[in-house]
């Protein structure tokens, strides 16, 4: 019998576009590539050059700070373009896929941890604190690995075919700490292990966060460091000690408002928006935002030459709003705007049923007036107002005091969200975290 | 609409950069953001957001004190009438009157404290804040009627400059705007603030023979123990009239039925915070009854029943509209019980046993809201400690 969380402070947001179960495949897409600014905490340096030939499974880009972790091609074929942006800095690195797709480009080491770097699946986990790709360095004290995902249409994460690895990954992942690994499941999934410990969680968004499990699991303290990371990732890692094959397989929700019919679709990680996008965006009135990831922490993608980013499960389409022109819009009765205060009269009816929301803040930035806000919506144990002032004022011993090591910038998304002041609260944790990690190195 | 938004996006440029009118910027944004809801789109983050915003907030609670407001006009030419013999007049003539006799006060307090709100903006390169909406028609309610429109004047600049703006503006105020006006007046113009001449307008017409214009509470603070409290024709007030805010006072607290209807909407919205609202009740009836226990006869408000206490003078308006005031308040949770409890406890010390000051409310939640941020350091210390604690074990 596992364990039971009820997580009580939360939000679940009530986004039209939720997807069917409906699966299509995705024969399309040729061209994949690999984001570096999705994994946060190494310098990323290419190690192909543009018209290459490489296989599923080899190095597309190396970490300066170690250059055994590497970021891998997904598929077999010519690399396209390193795109580079301001600064000749690496925005991504692009493969067409061709020829055989079976043959695989890792060198393969009997250490498991030589393996997960050189194969990239390394990087798809993270650590807390600071929220980046685990310091090759520090040993973790636990690994938390989260099965389920609540943001709003956030698909499913357990019923993918390669459930059946989880129990083998979790033992190699048990052989990398010398502390446990925790499983958290939603309510009532009934998943066992005998290598994990499990728990399930009860409750609205963010209870799937693994930042919050941990916070009602077993805290970081300063000092220590843990792991996280996906049950998909998991998974892949399993197959991986398993069978040897590196599974860069991808099973995605279509969803949002402007998404024609929202459904789920198997790619592979990385996929051009170009063609897996086709025909699924609606436009009624004016531009559309798409999003790889979900509204709350996904990053708006272009959606003619954009790509499927980390961690390669949702792509979410909203409208931009932009042209609005809404009169008077702070003396709106209209019950269409979504708010979790009363003030709008949306509440009659019903705050869970389905409302369409596009990009706009809706207001202007102000000081943090409102108190109490982010509290109804923040399940740690943790004054997030006045982390955020320490955080804002730099002071580096009140951020560590009021618990900055125990947060990630997602935490902060449903705040951030019901924020009257319209704080951009993701950004300055990032910049928390990035600026306290600099000076304490 | 669209029309209208054409006609000002074309003279736009005039107050940007470089334009004619420059200075103007803020003020033309401040105006444009008000017709306009701004299309801005989130640049980083969530990609959507909640629709309440500042101004939503603002205007809530200006809502919420509508009843209040509507009433207090009303009850101005009610007691106007009353003082002066002429019941007979109708409730549109004593809603005329009192709304004519407010109405120079509420335009100096916003013509004053949004000038400077406008100037500061300008100055810094902000945008308008909203924050003066609610204070702007907060500061006449919690005043006599009759105070003079140039101290308002006085007052409300000085408030806003030496209690907001020099802080940074809203939000970054440590005392509540509204009663640092109330508190500037009462202490650099007592005369004009207190005593029996204040709070009905006579309108310059005789009043009658029996009139008084004392306060319930200003009638108890210089009586003799066991004294009832009369209305201004010196007939004893019931506690329906008490209730429903039948008697002179400043004009906008006087009946705790408007202001529970306030407290209702602020509540149901989710704006103001239930706990300080809650917890300063409590604190007021606990010290209510604490004080009619051990009544005395030096102290001759003692002797008011503990539901008197709470109806009577400015205790309910100050704990639904001051003390609930997000940026002056404690911010945690703990902190507002403890805070809310404390403006309860000592607004009611300060009335019963400071003769000086008839009434204790206001100055009750400015006291707290000295202490407000110490509540809050006790209270985040306190969840320090204990992550601190946490480390130490795991490293001992």
């Amino acid at each position: 019998m596992a364990n039971l969380i009820t997580i009580k402070k939360g939000l679940d947001i009530p986004l039209q576009g939720m997807p069917t179960s409906e699966t299509t495949e995705d024969i399309s897409t040729d061209v994949f590539a690999i984001n570096p600014d999705d994994f946060p905490g190494y310098t990323w340096k290419a190690a192909v050059k543009a018209g290459e030939d490489v296989k599923s499974g080899s190095p597309l880009l190396y970490a300066k700070e170690c250059e055994e972790i590497k970021l891998t091609s997904p598929v077999s074929g010519k690399v396209v373009e390193i795109h580079r942006g301001e600064r000749r800095k690496i925005e991504y690195v692009s493969v067409h896929r061709e020829g055989e797709q079976n043959t695989s480009g890792l060198e393969k080491s009997d250490s498991l941890l030589i393996n997960l770097f050189r194969s990239g699946l390394y990087a798809m986990m993270r650590q807390r604190p600071y929220d980046i790709v685990p310091d090759y360095n520090a040993k973790p004290r636990d690994i938390f690995v989260t099965a389920f995902d609540t943001a709003p249409l956030a698909p499913e994460l357990l019923d993918s075919p390669n459930s059946k690895y989880l129990e083998t990954g979790l033992k190699a992942l048990a052989s990398l700490t010398s502390g446990k690994v925790f499983l958290s499941l939603p309510e009532g999934s009934g998943v066992t292990s005998g290598i994990a410990e499990v728990y399930e969680l009860k409750g609205p968004h963010p209870a799937g966060n693994v930042g919050t499990q941990i916070a009602n699991i077993k805290p970081v303290n300063k000092g220590e460091t843990v792991w996280t990371l996906d049950v998909t990732t998991a998974c892949k890692i399993g197959k991986f000690v398993e069978t040897g094959e590196l599974d860069y397989s991808a099973l995605v929700a279509l969803t949002g408002p402007c998404m024609k019919t929202p459904h789920m679709v198997s790619t592979i990680i990385g996929a051009s928006l170009r063609t897996l996008l086709k025909n699924e965006i609606k436009c009624e009135n004016g531009e559309v935002r798409v999003i790889s990831g979900n509204v709350l922490t996904g990053w708006r993608v272009n959606k003619e030459d954009g790509f499927l980013r980390y961690p390669y499960r949702q792509i979410t389409a909203i409208e931009e709003g932009d042209q609005a022109d809404e009169f008077m819009g702070w003396a709106s009765l209209s019950p269409k705007k979504y708010s979790v205060s009363r003030t709008f009269p949306a509440f009659l009816r019903g705050l869970s049923k389905p409302f369409s929301f596009d990009a706009r803040i809706k207001g202007g930035h102000r000081a943090m007036i409102m108190s109490g806000e982010y509290d109804k919506v923040f399940p740690f144990d943790i004054y997030p107002e006045y982390l955020i002032k320490a955080i804002l004022a730099k002071n580096i011993e009140k951020m560590e005091e009021r618990g900055i090591y125990e947060v990630a910038p997602e935490d902060f998304a449903l705040p951030e969200f019901v924020d009257t002041s319209k704080l951009e609260l993701q950004k300055i944790v990032r910049e928390g975290l990035d600026y306290i990690r600099k000076e304490t190195m | 609409m669209k029309g209208l938004k054409q006609r000002i996006d074309r003279i736009k440029p005039q107050f940007e950069k470089g334009g004619r009118f420059e200075k103007l910027h803020s003020v033309f944004d401040g105006f444009y953001t008000f017709l306009f809801t701004p299309n801005e789109t989130s640049a980083s983050g969530v990609h959507i957001h909640d629709s309440n915003d500042s101004k939503r907030t603002m205007i809530t609670v200006v809502i919420a004190l509508l009843p209040c407001c509507l009433f207090g006009m009303w009850n101005i030419g009610f007691e106007h009438y009353r003082a002066i013999g002429e019941l007979d007049r109708s409730f549109i003539e004593m809603f005329i009157y009192g709304l004519f006799a407010v109405l120079p006060q509420i335009l100096t307090a916003y013509i004053v404290g949004l000038g400077i709100e406008f100037i500061v903006a300008q100055m810094r390169g902000h945008e308008i804040q909203e924050g003066f909406l609610v204070s702007g028609i907060l500061i006449p309610m919690i005043c006599p009627i009759d105070t003079p429109w140039w101290m308002l004047a006085i007052a409300v600049a000085f408030a806003v400059i030496f209690a907001k703006e020099v802080f940074g503006g809203t939000g970054y105020n440590f005392l509540n705007v509204a009663l640092v006006t109330r508190a500037f007046l009462f202490f650099s113009y007592p005369s004009k603030m207190s005593g029996d001449h204040v709070f009905v307008s006579l309108g310059g017409s005789p009043a009658v023979d029996s009139y008084t214009g004392a306060t319930p509470l200003g009638q108890l603070a210089s009586s003799e123990p066991g004294a009832i409290i009369t209305n201004v024709l010196g007939d004893p007030l019931s506690f329906s009239d008490i209730f429903f805010g039948f008697y002179p006072g400043s004009w906008g607290e006087t009946s705790t039925f408007c202001i529970l209807i306030g407290a209702a909407i602020l509540l149901f919205t989710g704006i103001a915070s239930w706990r300080i609202m809650g917890s300063a009740l409590v604190g007021g009836l606990l010290m209510s009854v604490i004080a009619n226990h051990f009544a005395s006869d030096l102290y001759p408000v003692t002797f008011i029943s503990p539901l008197e206490q709470i109806c009577l003078g400015g205790f309910m308006f100050a704990i639904v509209f001051m003390a609930t005031d997000p940026v002056t308040a404690c911010r945690t949770n703990t902190g507002k019980y403890i805070y809310g409890f404390l403006i309860g406890a000592v607004a009611i010390v300060i009335r019963c046993y400071n003769t000086g000051y008839p009434e204790g409310a206001m100055l009750a939640v400015l006291l707290m809201n000295c202490f407000a941020p110490l509540i809050d350091y006790c209270v985040v210390n306190a969840n320090v400690r204990r992550r601190l604690r946490r480390s130490e074990i795991k490293n001992s």
